[in-house]
């Protein structure tokens, strides 16, 4: 099976290891993602405000890409570009008046009407738990922490499992021979761009979030977010100069589990 | 308007009404935007270099009746039409970055660590459709933003610098000094070194074709033009 | 009604009136500690035209994580009130960074949303 696929800007940078852990996982589960010919920053976190239809350009833009390259379901990783495209695709197909200025004012376009469907690959995997299970060579022996964040559950329209409490990710882990802990706050928000202006939000939210999967005994973190694997695993040694006696956990993407239990050997 | 042609005969050349900075003339038509400037009296003082399409130097936005667009083009190379409102932008102000090319490295975050605003692009595309050199510049903008290098460099090859798409961005970003940055780090980091030009320029400096420079140096312009022209032309690779 | 409020409601397209200041939002923000006005307390000073509101921190440590907008018995979605807020002062050219002065080497993901959230 093919479906399209949108890496985003920092699937490309600093969570390549995201990228290419996906791709060769569900190459083992027989889906093959094909990138975009083309594709532009969706502009991460969707614009609030009623009149902005400038900051939901580039979504659009891209699923008109995805259409062109006879793409039905567009799979996007990274929680924020899941997010934005999805948000973006139901203004697409709700909202008229909307697209109807957006369609005029990219005039070199194909007008749009919302018929790409987003989804996340957390969602894809639900259906394919059967085979993955099937495919594991090394279970997973640890115990893991499943943090979804914000942008997978919130707005409730575009929540890919029970927003309060999702447990996709926790059937993908016990699918693939690990553990999962208890954790309330897996859907508690890491401070997402604080992190550019006013850091010292983001080390109390990875106090917080590290040292309460820690508490409920978690070995690792698991993440589909690369701001929230950043604000996780890289702030870590800020959080320690603030808290010495802080033990961090380490951060994995969901896919890197995937690939560790199939026994596929990633270069470099 | 009449001239005389050479047999004596009037001859009607026909006139097109322009507007340049809001004021009428007549030009006549089949000028370029620059020669018809001159036309109407206009005196080039900066805003015109090679005035054939290659320095950027004469960048001017212009509409024309009954079209909302707004275009942009080099007046070098661009044909005055009837009821066109124009004017030169011969300066884009905009800050280039300082940096020292031996010492900065070509990885995913240099461009967007020396321009941060290409972080603001929202991919209206309005650069694009302000291109005179036909260049795909969102795109190279958002090969920039996710810090490809290569193919930032390759998509903004043929930039001449005019300045139209800084001037038409809505996210302020000054796209063509980012470009240039990255022809830069590709030029000396990314790009395949030629190993024969390393060969070639080792030679220059042992002096292996010192005499036939001094050679050279005493011919005349017709003995080097002989020269030029019967040179050896190696057959183009593919 | 005063500009402010109806500023707001302009941009957010939030009925402001709906909230009856049960407090649940602020009880579940995760970045309420670092706030200087509870969620609520930024509702409650729009509808009171109390244009301090546009000066406070806390529009701007907003993460837009939805978690308040959720969990609101109301459905008012307050992500969209701080948004308007920021806005209030981003379309007038006022930006809440300068973003030479962002710290280098960020994630791409990090750089962008700062610019959308914290520049005009």
């Amino acid at each position: 099976m093919e479906m399209g696929y949108y890496p985003g800007c920092t699937l490309k940078t600093n969570a390549k290891v995201f990228e290419d852990s996906l791709l060769k996982a569900f190459e083992k589960i027989g889906i093959k993602l094909k990138e975009l010919n083309k594709w532009y920053c969706c502009g991460t976190v969707y614009s609030l405000a009623t009149d902005n239809l400038m900051y939901r350009l580039a979504a659009i833009r891209n699923l008109i890409r995805a259409k062109e390259d006879g793409h039905e379901k567009l799979v996007a990783p990274c929680s924020i570009c899941y997010n934005t495209l999805k948000q973006a695709n139901l203004m697409a197909k709700s909202d008229e008046e909307a697209m109807s200025k957006i369609n005029a004012f990219m005039d070199e376009e194909p007008d749009y009407d919302g018929s790409v469907s987003v989804i996340h690959p957390l969602e894809v995997i639900e259906a394919k738990l059967q085979e993955i299970k099937a495919a594991v060579k090394k279970p997973l022996g640890k115990k893991y922490a499943a943090y979804y964040g914000c942008l997978l559950l919130r707005p409730k329209e575009i929540a890919i499992d029970e927003h309060e409490n999702p447990s996709i990710m926790e059937r993908l882990i016990e699918a693939l021979g690990g553990s999962v802990v208890n954790f309330p706050l897996k859907n508690e928000c890491c401070g997402s761009y604080n992190v550019a202006s006013n850091k010292e939000a983001v080390i109390d939210a990875n106090y917080r979030i590290i040292t309460n999967a820690r508490r409920n005994g978690a070995d690792a973190i698991v993440t589909s977010c690369p701001l929230c694997h950043f604000n996780l695993k890289e702030m870590q040694k800020e959080v320690k100069k603030v808290h010495p006696e802080f033990a961090g956990l380490p951060v994995y993407y969901f896919s890197e589990l995937m690939v560790e239990a199939f026994g596929i050997e990633m270069e470099g | 308007m009449a001239r005389k042609s050479k047999k004596g005969e009037k001859q009607e050349m026909e006139m097109v009404r322009i507007y340049i900075m809001g004021k009428e003339y007549k030009v006549p038509a089949g000028l370029t935007i620059m020669k018809a400037m001159e036309y109407a009296g206009y005196r080039y003082i900066r805003g015109a270099g090679c005035r054939a399409g290659f320095c950027g130097a004469c960048a001017t936005v212009y509409r024309k009746e009954g079209d909302y667009k707004l275009h942009a083009d080099l007046a070098c190379q661009t044909t005055v039409e009837d009821g066109m409102w124009l004017v030169q932008l011969p300066f884009t102000p905009a800050n280039k970055a300082i940096y020292d090319m031996d010492k900065i490295e070509a990885d995913d975050k240099t461009l967007v660590n020396f321009y941060p605003e290409i972080a603001r692009c929202v991919s209206c595309n309005t650069c694009t459709k302000a291109c005179p050199q036909e260049l795909d510049v969102m795109d190279y903008i958002q090969a920039s933003l996710r810090g490809d290098i290569a193919k930032a460099a390759e998509l903004s090859f043929d930039c001449i610098q005019c300045g139209l798409c800084a001037m038409r961005c809505p996210a302020e970003i000054a796209h063509y000094h980012v470009a240039q940055l990255a022809r830069r780090l590709y030029g000396k980091y990314i790009a395949p070194k030629a190993r024969h030009l390393e060969e070639r320029v080792k030679e220059i400096e042992e002096g292996k074709f010192d005499e036939e420079m001094k050679k050279m140096m005493k011919m005349s312009v017709t003995q080097l033009r002989k020269l030029y022209n019967a040179r050896d032309i190696e057959p183009e690779e593919d | 009604m005063n500009w402010l409020l109806s500023k707001v409601e302009e941009l957010s397209g939030e009925n402001l009136y709906a909230c009856y200041q049960c407090g649940k939002c602020s009880a579940g923000c995760p970045m309420v500690e670092e706030m200087d006005l509870l969620p609520n307390q930024v509702i409650l000073l729009v509808k009171l035209g109390d244009e301090s509101v546009v000066e406070a921190k806390s529009p701007w440590v907003c993460a837009q994580c939805y978690q308040c907008g959720v969990r609101c018995p109301r459905e008012v979605d307050i992500a969209k009130i701080m948004e308007a807020i920021r806005l209030i002062k981003l379309r007038k050219n006022i930006d809440h960074i300068k973003l030479e002065n962002v710290e280098k080497n960020l994630p791409q993901i990090a750089i962008v949303s700062a610019t959308r959230k914290y520049t005009g």
